[in-house]
């Protein structure tokens, strides 16, 4: 069937099963977008136009983590394209499948710093799985298919495909290929038969397998490490249950296996790291095997690497080999996809039963946190969001304190339910990452959690979530100040608040107004608990604004660079 | 973490895709950890198709590790080696442009490559120009000794090396098969 290339990128986004997507469009990238109307595809596929192209990279990053599904961005070329690059450094370090889609100046004005030219496949080298710039019409299709595949296979992660002017303009011959046979064509598939790949995902090594259920055998103080990996892994998370009640062992989990491990389960010991639990760092020094699936210990995990479960033997499963030893050292690895390892393990593991241990692991309890009157207590405002939610709601958060507060306090059962940058630390992120997650998950609810510093970033999107009525519900912890780099100022920085106060406008209630959006500020638990109730039932975007105290911080902390039970802060 | 930071010559053979953009994908993982290529090699193999990259660097034992490994992760990456130097053999072309104004300094000069069985392959009136092929250590004693009669100009075509015996770079091993599954796709 002959057909512009720019109807083909359409009908490559059908053929993926693609339904939304959050873009901007620009000069050029036009013929891409005029399909809209040309040939009706705003039927098929929902186009969200967001305020700024960032919004958009966050809301396909918030739609993809919530769903499982790849998410799809669209922009033009130069300052579209750029705007796009911290959304997409953020998918790549959080492994989520987005493919970024934006169009360059066309061939002859390649390399002539041409209005709006920029080599953005140069510049989103080291943020991508995989990028190209399509010069030849005839590889389109292949190569969006090839993007999709990437995107999603192995460890998940962005791709960005820029496609030159004129190729979109240009006539080509299209034929629909079934998925099975997506990453066989083309490029990519030339490339994986040259390094005798194959498209199923390699069965683990049973051997190493063995090895782990025989040191599980010899273990007297087993711990559970769970990150991200086992929130991507489609279908691991079952496994992963039987795995850790059969074991009976403990387990901690990073900010990004959030989900893994039922918040109120009774062996979950809560997060570990800088501001992990108690019992969660105090298991990590004194367990003798750590058994770590999918996370990839980070410098906010394993604060220092020499020191970071020293009396233990760790055992890494990743599906990603190039983790294995990068930031510990480990006794004893298994490269493969969680979900089968798991199964693997399952299939020979005996129960056991640690009772000592977890009694004394379990008897590490947090401390209450002190409340200050006229102020809401961060704890109080998510125990109140996690009892009118049932516990079931989506929770996106930006970055800083109230981001570890979401963490540590709301009850997270299913995997895609708290969706946060843990590994970029984008401040910014969340009202678009809500956004996208409410787009693809329209019958959960999504409460944006976010500080007075980060909202203020891309608080623009609101004009997006009040035009498509996408209700999300922000929650701004208000202190006034740069909360997290306060606490660091704090305790670390003699108490010089060297540019954190945020004692400024604007009014948040009547921002929020002035983009046709209801709001509330409030400073007591029920006052809040009267605008939460309001907000769910109100099915419309909605606005908190939560007063907090300037010094209010989040316990515990063990700072960079420390041993994990040098608590900080106890 | 490897504790190993002692920083030595590391030589790594590169099987990649022929296709724009492959080579600065490879060298930007060096420069990310703050290495200078010392050395660098690219070519097309037996398949035009793909080209053989060899890489020197001066890195610690754990840092290259980790290059490698990254390496291995990249698309257009067919195969990663590093090539021990007991185990492997390494040759570069080295050209010279000596001064030679004079007959007799011509004839010492044309001794002097004889002996490290160089070639002459340019002679002026002014100049004599050298191919020499070895490792670093044999191009390095040459220069040494050319240098009194004063070097107009020096080009080194960077080191290549591959494995001793009949063993090659495509061979299987148990880390390459744990690789497979980084690019896996669907």
């Amino acid at each position: 069937m002959k057909m512009k290339c720019s109807q083909v990128l359409m009908e490559c986004l059908l053929e993926q099963g693609v339904d939304t997507v959050f873009g901007y469009p620009g000069g050029t990238i036009l013929n891409i977008y005029d399909e809209f109307e040309l040939h009706g595809y705003k039927d098929k596929i929902r186009h969200i136009l967001t305020a700024h192209e960032q919004g958009a990279s966050h809301a396909a990053d918030g739609y993809a983590r919530s769903t499982g599904k790849v998410g799809v961005c669209f922009a033009t070329s130069g300052p579209g394209a750029t705007n796009l690059t911290t959304g997409i450094a953020t998918a790549y370090y959080d492994s989520s499948p987005v493919v970024f889609i934006t169009c360059n100046v066309s061939e002859n004005l390649i390399g002539k710093d041409s209005f709006q030219e920029v080599d953005i496949t140069g510049i989103s080298m080291p943020i991508t799985k995989w990028q190209c710039l399509v010069r030849d019409p005839d590889q389109l299709a292949d190569v969006i298919r090839e993007a999709f595949a990437i995107a999603r296979s192995g460890r998940p992660g962005p791709v960005l495909i820029d496609i030159v002017k004129n190729v979109t303009a240009a006539e080509v011959d299209f034929e629909p290929l079934p998925l099975s046979e997506h990453a066989s064509h083309g490029r990519l598939g030339a490339m994986l038969r040259r390094a005798s790949h194959d498209l199923k995902t390699p069965e683990p090594d049973h051997d190493d397998i063995d090895k782990l259920l025989d040191m599980i055998e010899k273990a007297k103080k087993p711990l559970v490490l769970v990150g991200g990996g086992v929130i991507r892994s489609r279908g691991a998370v079952p496994e992963f249950r039987k795995f850790f009640e059969r074991l009976n062992a403990p387990v901690t989990s990073t900010i990004m296996g959030g989900g893994a491990c039922p918040g109120n389960h009774p062996l979950f010991t809560g997060m570990i790291g800088m501001h992990g639990s108690h019992a969660s760092n105090l298991a990590a020094t004194q367990c003798d095997l750590l058994i770590a699936i999918g996370c990839r210990f980070s410098d906010r995990v394993a604060l220092s690497p020499k020191h970071f479960a020293e009396k233990a033997k760790i055992v890494h499963i990743d599906i990603d080999r190039a983790e294995i030893d990068k930031n510990v050292k480990t006794d004893h690895h298994i490269i493969g996809d969680a979900r089968r390892v798991l199964e693997l393990l399952n299939e020979k593991l005996p129960a056991h039963d640690y009772p000592e241990w977890k009694e004394w692991v379990f008897s590490h309890k947090e401390l209450d946190l002190p409340s200050v009157p006229g102020k809401l207590s961060p704890h109080e405002v998510l125990e109140t969001i996690t009892r009118l939610t049932q516990g079931d709601a989506i929770i996106a958060t930006d970055v800083g304190q109230h981001q570890m507060w979401a963490a540590q306090y709301y009850h997270f059962s299913r995997p895609g339910q708290l969706i946060t940058s843990g590994g970029f630390g984008t401040m910014g992120f969340g009202l678009g990452a809500a956004m996208g997650a409410k787009v693809g998950n329209p019958d959960k609810v999504v409460v944006h959690c976010t500080g007075d510093g980060s909202f203020r970033m891309n608080c623009n999107e609101m004009a997006t979530e009040e035009h498509y009525n996408i209700p999300v519900i922000t929650v701004i912890f208000n202190n006034q100040t740069l909360g997290m780099v306060r606490q660091w100022q704090n305790l670390i920085y003699g108490k010089r608040f060297s540019q954190t106060d945020l004692d400024r406008g604007p009014d948040f209630v009547k921002l929020a107004d002035a983009y046709g959006i209801e709001g509330t500020r409030v400073s007591t638990q029920p006052e809040f608990e009267a605008a939460l109730a309001r907000a769910i039932e109100s099915g419309r975007p909605y606005l908190i604004e939560c007063a907090i105290d300037k010094d209010a911080m989040v316990h515990p902390m063990v700072p960079g660079g420390a041993k994990t039970d040098d608590f900080l802060l106890d | 973490m490897n504790t190993m930071k002692e920083v030595s010559r590391h030589t790594l053979s590169v099987l990649v895709e022929n296709a724009a953009g492959v080579l600065s994908q490879v060298s930007r993982l060096f420069s990310r950890k703050g290495y200078n290529i010392e050395s660098l090699a690219v070519g097309t193999t037996d398949d035009p198709e793909v080209s053989r990259i060899t890489i020197e660097v001066l890195a610690d034992e754990g840092s290259t590790e980790q290059i490698m490994n990254q390496l291995r992760k990249l698309f257009p990456v067919y195969s990663v080696q590093e090539l021990l130097p007991d185990r492997s053999i390494r040759r570069e072309l080295v050209l010279y442009k000596v001064k030679a104004e004079e007959p007799d300094i011509r004839n010492e000069i044309i001794q002097i490559a004889n002996i490290f069985r160089a070639s002459i392959i340019d002679v002026s009136l002014k100049s004599l120009t050298l191919a020499l092929i070895g490792d670093e250590t044999k191009a390095d004693a040459m220069q040494k000794l050319l240098e009194s009669f004063g070097i107009l100009e020096l080009v080194r075509t960077g080191m290549v090396a591959l494995e001793r015996g009949a063993y090659t770079i495509g061979d299987e091993t148990k880390e390459k098969t744990e690789f497979n599954l980084g690019k896996n796709v669907m």
